[in-house]
């Protein structure tokens, strides 16, 4: 018994380090440096330990922007990309002409670069010399007055910001649900059409239990995917974040590290741990909804 | 309710599309199904009893002919207007609801005035799990039941509307052999105390045999025959259902008739009431119970080796005129082979030998003495 228990563990050392290394050691670490006050890498040194550098961070007006940004991006995004991506993948499902040209095109945000994605909203966005953007030409055009999306008010960024997240994460939802959708065997449907079950019943108590297991993937990775917000702000409002008052939580852990006003590691530390909470206890909350909604065969 | 076919074709288009034919699933199917009875389609793998099922609920169009539910044109109608219930074949029970909320499934379904109370559903439900004895597993979901049960439930999910029509598709392939043979006397039983008229879809002759009040033997599309099982198998009216009828099958030989008399390869088999001046090559089809062990028989077989199964003999042996490789005839335990000979003679019964024409492989109905 001895002999094979260290041969185990033998085998585990690989992973074992590399999980340590990467991993756990910079968790517990960030976990440390969230308690030292002023902790400086270069000195390695810090002021005492305390629960100083949460104080600090949630009277931050800075960061109770960024931790309201991201819950709006959050409520706004997640259903609605979720219910978006489940209505266009069932109309892809039930139409069979040029399903894989739609397909293609549903797609195509994915495989394009964020930043150019960015671009391509500047273009719809915002104002320049020359034009308002498109946007704005189209509410001219109904006779509206112009928005300024970038630089305007809170709204019209938030809502751009919405926009763009919802663009960018949809192409993934709709491809893992096309596929749940297609993964629906014919029979149920056939069983349910006999026995005269009208459409949204089916749609309620057939279809959605048997896609539930894709549904909530979708939904736990969505929920963490908008609380890890961040390059989509940049990529809209440029990298000073806070001037524009459309910061994440993410972002300013970022800006606390390496930003312009940055090089305070451990405001970072603690505000990736509060982060860190509220993601773990979202997920907690949604796996413990899950278990009365979710049908896994 | 009596159920009326009426030169039911049914076309898809061809696959290949050099290939410009459409496949004919279903040719021309004329068939009137009595009230209350149970009846079989069987044939090989892609004959169209499936599509026939598919046609008969609805969940196909015929590309022509009619069906009728009792006087009801049926034809192009929706299958949720036609009052039938279909068994799948991999019972495609709803896996996250429990065997309750599956049965009441197609009650929850009505609408208007056939709307029922909460009470009267229950009831329904209950009432038939105790016809289909699984009343005791209300609660379970289907991963949680054995085959058998599974297939139960999805009898009572096709029961409780108390369709007019009651349709399963291949209803025992998904079952071990024991089971299987417990569920066709369920199924006989419960369609006996229904009254329901039943239609089920199988390639295994053995079930349709066992179970059914008539049975429809078709191939490629084209029915071959319909009948009561025994009258099926005692006259069958060409080669193909003779063959596909019966364990262990019809033993064929290549056989001709000459002066009236009946030769399989060179043995004189027997005297038919042919006119003498016929003379043609013929297939003979013997049933394994046809043969009858006598010292000095008619027909002479080389030996291979004798199967002992209790009730009774199987003697396999060859012919050179046989088409099959070997020849399987049944006779009774009581008799005594010995098995160091080489030759085996037979004596025919003559009610268990056909003889089929060689080209079109119709039978020839004729009396063999």
């Amino acid at each position: 018994m001895e002999k094979n228990n260290l041969k185990a563990w033998l085998y585990l050392l690989p992973a074992i380090l590399f999980l340590g290394l990467f991993m756990v050691y910079p968790l517990v670490d960030v976990i440390i440096y969230s308690f030292e006050e002023g902790y400086n890498s270069a000195s390695q040194s810090d002021l005492g330990t305390g629960l100083y550098n949460f104080q600090y961070v949630l009277r931050d007006p800075y960061f109770l922007q960024a931790l309201k940004n991201t819950f709006l991006l959050v409520i706004i995004t997640v259903p609605l990309s979720t219910g978006i991506a489940l209505l266009i993948s069932l109309g892809l499902s039930s139409i069979k002409w040029l399903r894989n040209l739609f397909q293609t095109v549903y797609f195509l945000p994915y495989v394009t670069n964020t930043l150019a994605v960015g671009l391509v909203f500047m273009v719809l966005f915002k104002k320049t010399a020359y034009s308002d953007g498109l946007v704005n030409m189209l509410i001219n055009w109904f006779g509206g007055e112009s928005v300024d999306f970038i630089d305007g008010p809170y709204w019209a960024k938030m809502m751009v910001l919405c926009i763009y997240t919802i663009w960018v994460v949809m192409p993934f939802k709709i491809l893992i649900l096309t596929s749940a959708l297609a993964s629906v065997k014919q029979d149920y449907y056939n069983a349910a059409k006999i026995d005269g079950t009208p459409r949204l019943r089916v749609f309620t108590r057939i279809t959605l239990p048997m896609i539930s297991p894709m549904l909530f993937y979708l939904i736990i990775t969505g929920f963490i995917g908008a609380f890890k917000a961040y390059s989509d702000s940049v990529a809209l409002f440029g990298t000073d974040l806070n001037a524009a008052g459309m910061n994440t939580i993410v972002g300013y852990v970022y800006d606390m590290l390496y930003g312009d006003s940055g090089g305070y590691p451990s405001y970072a530390s603690a505000a990736a741990i509060i982060l860190f909470v509220i993601i773990l206890t979202i997920t907690c909350i949604n796996l413990l909804v899950s278990r009365k909604h979710v049908h896994y065969s | 309710m009596r159920v009326l076919l009426q030169n039911l074709t049914k076309k898809f288009p061809n696959r290949n599309k050099k290939a410009k034919e459409d496949v004919v699933a279903v040719n021309d199917f004329t068939f009137e199904i009595p009230d209350g009875k149970l009846v079989g389609l069987l044939g090989p793998s892609g004959c169209g009893k499936s599509t026939t099922l598919n046609l008969i609920c609805g969940l196909q169009k015929p590309t022509s002919g009619k069906i009728y539910f009792g006087e009801d044109d049926v034809t192009n109608l929706p299958p949720e207007n036609r009052g039938v219930g279909l068994v799948f074949q991999n019972y495609a029970l709803y896996p996250h609801l429990t065997v309750k909320q599956n049965i009441l499934f197609p009650l929850q379904n009505l609408r208007g005035k056939a709307k029922l109370s909460k009470e009267v559903m229950l009831r329904k439900a209950y009432d038939i799990a105790k016809l289909v004895q699984i009343d005791e597993l209300m609660d379970r979901k289907p991963s949680e039941l054995s085959g058998g049960q599974q297939q139960r439930v999805a009898i009572a999910r096709a029961l409780v509307k108390m369709p007019r029509v009651l349709l399963l598709d291949e209803p025992l392939s998904n079952l071990d052999a024991r089971l299987r043979l417990q569920t066709r006397e369920e199924i006989k039983r419960i369609q006996g105390e229904t009254g329901i008229t039943t239609v089920f879809v199988t390639h295994d002759q053995e079930e349709a045999m066992s179970i059914s009040d008539l049975i429809v033997v078709m191939k490629d599309g084209v029915v071959q025959q319909i009948g009561a099982p025994q009258d099926v198998y005692d006259s069958p009216v060409n080669l193909f259902v003779a063959k596909f009828l019966g364990t262990p099958p019809i033993s064929v030989f290549k056989g001709t008739v000459k002066d009236g008399n009946l030769y399989v390869g060179s043995d004189l088999i027997g005297k038919t009431d042919m006119a003498t001046d016929i003379s043609k090559d013929v297939f003979v089809g013997i049933r394994p119970e046809g043969f009858v062990l006598k010292d000095g028989g008619a027909l002479c077989c080389k030996l291979e080796r004798v199967e002992v199964m209790g009730r009774d003999i199987s003697v396999v042996s060859t012919h050179e005129a046989s088409v099959n490789p070997t020849i399987r005839s049944i006779i009774s335990s009581d008799n005594k082979v010995d098995f160091g000979q080489a030759e085996v003679r037979f004596d025919l019964k003559p009610n268990k030998v056909f003889v089929f024409d060689a080209d079109t492989e119709e039978r020839i109905a004729c009396t063999i003495e």
